[in-house]
């Protein structure tokens, strides 16, 4: 929490203003105190729900030469930038992409500096073992580690703190204003590290970039980011990047709370079934490929589906056979008496049905690989894992999209500095995490690169953000510069 | 049976915490779970008995309270644990006295320590108050006495806590014979005697506080060891005397002495050490209810070391008798309140283990990808 002092006054001044409380925010606060600058990190959540959508996730991706205490094998440059260049469809930027890559091969030495802990490479039933390092207990465990490392080195935390206008003159940050406890507070800091996130939360800007169909998004993770120091940023002349419509969307148990929902609302049974939409017919070839792979285009799909929603049909034989979601699927002896249950035209998804278990061919079903089994003559055909849906009882479980995270930012260069629309970079404005991601990610994702991304630039943001502040403190009449000599 | 609500509130637990997973690094609770797809009452009963109570999950949990799914895992194993005692119980009339334990065991201690006390002033009157020639304990109480009493309260405590052992191990679906495993034994006996499941990788766990210390596992181990010393320092004194026919009191530097005075003096280091942390616990992840027993298990046990030094120290004053008295009073009370209070939490704790042991060494039940 903030002194005491801090508390009494309504204004205040810092070396280093971060505003954002999650893994980007953090690191860089962390690493301008290593520098010896004072630090106050504005969260815009109460302590409770600190650490915006970094406390939903689970891994980084890490290049590594070699195995380590938490990754298997080996992971190269190259081999790392070849999986961005694919998911990206080559909607990167080399230069950041690979410098991000490079720099990821420290990440998980330094966050343990902080105490973060991470499972063993060889626990668990993890596929990723060798691209990513698992954080023991997850996102929140990171960030309790990184918040208690933080008090540890003095830097100071408000919560409930959001921030409501920003001062920049010339490109060159002068203050925030905030509410601290209820009161309006201005901070003024010689550096800003803007770490506060995408616009996910906000379904008004969602429905901007993707009309009234947003309306029926369930955005996965924090409803704190508001996307209001994104859009500040661009309005005092930051250079935006990436298109609103991009980001992470997954088609998610329709039953899913709001916001927060995180990880328990997936659901990974698409492909041991067929999907139909509101009309009851099928849209999309449900085995195209692994559902790893595919569930991040599924959200999209459900999305240009009339109502936004879809159902996942399937009967007894998949039961068992993928993680339960954490809502119970409807239940029914009969495709008639299961499509009435879930509100679908009977008659069309019995007709959608019987065609789809008419056109399967026969084949032998293995869902570790890309089986044999599929339709023949179906619009659109279901190429793998097709099985007929014959044994009672039958399930099914709503979908809808779900928003992970978008990519509409700020451009940076690779020293986490804010690009300005008139081609120059802000003084003394530096970016990182989530607002920033679009400047290396156009479009598709890589489990854990969001992450990546984060610590890195959070790193990076806060060490330039301290040498920037603490460099004007010597040569500004001396009035604080003298007690960071020594640091600096 | 658990009560409907705790088996809706145990049920909520598993299909959130199995749906997400984010713990299996933590302790055996959660890689137990993996194994599972479905949650019957008797795999959360086996569950909630394999929980060590350490709260890791709770901290790293981003579904707990607030949060609308409101989870709290230490804190519903724990209520889930406290069913299972009075469920395992034997005599079942008795399981009544694991709630209100704290008050009944209390109580029980006094009425026990009045009737001693009455019992010995009246068959030997004001010589209890006496000095012995070299504290001979048999002047006070006869040895046949002695012998007799304690071990028929020895031998109902330790059948009733088999029973108890037995009612858990067919209630979570083993079969007896399938303790005949020496690598899962040995495997259990591990991670029972180091409390592998409270080190989380060397940093110990988040009791009582947020920030994960060792203390909590050191101070059970001097109190387990403490007690486990005692037990020997009583079981040679036993051998002492029917097998090789020496008669006490023993040396200072006897085997019995030597282990009866550092488990005595663990046994003052581990229980006011657990209380201690217990009075500092974070109250959002413990049961409230579990608090008298938690206690009164835990000053009995202090009781019972600081009547036993207190005996050794004293036992050639006038004050020898009235402290025989009494520390026996307090064993005895220790001893038949073993199956009706937390000590059980160690029978039901190490079978839970042993289960883990013997389910690791079998195929898992699904092969679900995660």
């Amino acid at each position: 929490m903030l002194s005491e002092m801090a508390m009494s006054e309504d204004s205040k001044s810092f070396d280093v203003l971060v505003i954002g409380g999650g893994n980007a925010g953090l690191a860089a606060a962390l690493s301008a105190r290593e520098k010896g600058a004072s630090v106050l990190v504005l969260e815009a959540a109460p302590k409770h729900f600190r650490g915006g959508n970094s406390r939903h996730t689970r891994n980084l991706r890490c290049m590594h030469d070699a195995p380590t205490e938490v990754l298997t094998d080996a992971y190269s440059e190259d081999e790392f930038y070849n999986d961005i260049l694919r998911v990206t469809g080559g909607q990167t930027n080399e230069q950041l992409a690979r410098m991000t890559i490079r720099a990821s091969a420290t990440c998980t030495e330094w966050m343990k500096q902080q105490g973060v802990r991470f499972q063993h490479a060889m626990g668990g039933t993890l596929h990723l073992g060798r691209t990513n390092a698992f954080f023991l207990g997850g996102g929140k465990a990171m960030m309790n580690a990184y918040y208690a490392s933080a008090q540890r080195a003095g830097v100071q935390i408000a919560y409930d703190a959001e921030v409501t206008d920003l001062e920049i003159v010339d490109g060159e940050f002068r203050s925030a204003t905030t509410v601290i406890e209820g009161k309006p507070t201005r901070i003024s800091a010689k550096a800003l590290v803007a770490a506060a996130g995408g616009f996910e939360s906000n379904l008004e800007w969602l429905k901007e970039a993707w009309g009234p169909a947003a309306e029926n998004f369930l955005i996965r993770g924090t409803p704190y980011n508001m996307g209001k120091i994104l859009k500040r940023l661009i309005e005092l002349g930051a250079q935006s990047i990436g298109d609103p419509t991009q980001g992470h969307c997954v088609a998610i148990d329709a039953r899913a709370p709001k916001f927060d929902g995180g990880i328990v609302t997936r659901l990974d049974c698409v492909s041991l079934g067929i999907v139909v939409n509101k009309n009851g017919e099928r849209f999309y070839d449900e085995g195209e490929d692994f559902w790893p792979k595919r569930y991040a285009i599924w959200g999209r799909l459900v999305a240009q589906q009339p109502d936004q929603i879809g159902y996942c049909i399937i009967d007894s034989k998949a039961m068992g056979k993928f993680m339960p979601s954490v809502f119970p699927p409807a239940k029914a002896q009969t495709i008639r008496e299961l499509a009435k249950a879930v509100n679908l035209p009977v008659d069309k998804v019995e007709e959608t049905v019987k065609a789809y278990n008419d056109a399967v061919q026969p084949g032998s079903f293995n869902h570790a690989i890309m089986d044999d089994c599929k339709t023949s003559g179906l619009k659109p055909e279901k190429t793998h894992w097709a099985l007929r849906i014959d044994q009672p009882p039958f399930y099914a479980y709503s979908l809808r999209p779900g928003i992970t995270f978008t990519y509409l930012g700020v451009k940076v260069n690779e020293r986490a500095e804010v690009q300005l629309t008139n081609g120059k970079k802000a003084c003394n404005i530096f970016a990182a995490g989530e607002i920033m991601a679009g400047s290396i990610l156009g479009k598709g994702y890589a489990a854990g690169f969001g992450v990546t991304i984060g610590t890195v630039f959070g790193r990076i943001a806060g060490t330039r953000a301290a040498m920037q502040a603490l460099n004007r403190a010597e040569t500004s009449n001396g009035k604080e510069g003298g007690s960071f000599h020594a640091a600096n | 049976m658990l009560p409907t609500e705790l088996m809706q509130e145990g049920d909520h637990l598993m299909t959130v915490c199995n749906a997400c997973r984010y713990c299996e690094g933590y302790c055996a609770v959660w890689q137990a779970m993996e194994r599972r797809l479905v949650f019957k009452e008797s795999d959360l009963n086996y569950l909630a008995n394999l929980c060590h109570g350490c709260s890791e999950c709770y901290y790293a949990c981003q579904y707990a309270p607030p949060h609308e799914f409101d989870i709290n895992p230490p804190k519903t194993l724990a209520k889930i644990r406290a069913c299972t005692y009075e469920m395992y119980a034997w005599p079942g009339p008795l399981a009544k006295v694991f709630r209100k334990n704290g008050v009944l065991v209390s109580l029980l201690t006094a009425v026990v320590l009045i009737s001693f006390l009455l019992a010995v002033g009246a068959s030997i009157g004001s010589s209890m108050f006496a000095p012995v020639r070299s504290g001979d304990f048999y002047q006070i109480t006869p040895h046949e006495v002695l012998t007799l009493t304690f071990a028929a309260v020895g031998l109902f405590s330790a059948l009733a806590l088999l029973i108890g052992f037995l009612r858990f191990w067919r209630n979570v679906g083993e079969q007896v014979s399938g303790i005949a495993n020496p690598a899962a034994l040995m495997k259990a006996a591990k991670e029972v005697l180091s409390l592998e499941n409270l080190d989380n990788g060397g940093v110990g766990c988040t009791y009582p506080g947020e920030e994960s210390s060792q203390s909590r596992r050191w101070f059970h181990h001097a109190t387990f060891y403490g007690f486990l010393s005692c037990f020997v320092a009583t079981t040679l004194g036993a051998i002492y005397y029917y097998v090789l026919g020496w008669h006490g009191p023993y040396g200072y530097t006897s085997l019995p002495v030597i282990f009866g005075t550092l488990g005595g003096i663990a046994l003052l280091i581990g229980p006011i050490g657990l209380f201690a942390l217990k009075q500092n616990r974070n109250r959002e992840i413990e049961d409230e209810r579990q608090y008298g027993m938690d206690v009164s298990f835990i000053v009995l046990l202090l009781l019972t070391s600081i009547s036993g030094l207190l005996l050794l120290w004293l036992r050639e004053s006038a004050a020898m008798g009235t402290l025989l008295v009494i520390h026996l009073g307090i064993v005895m009370s220790l001893f038949l309140t073993l199956p009706y209070g937390k000590f059980v939490h160690g029978i039901y704790r190490s079978a839970a283990v042993l289960k883990w042991a013997l389910e690791r060494s079998r195929p898992p039940e699904h092969d679900v990808e995660v």
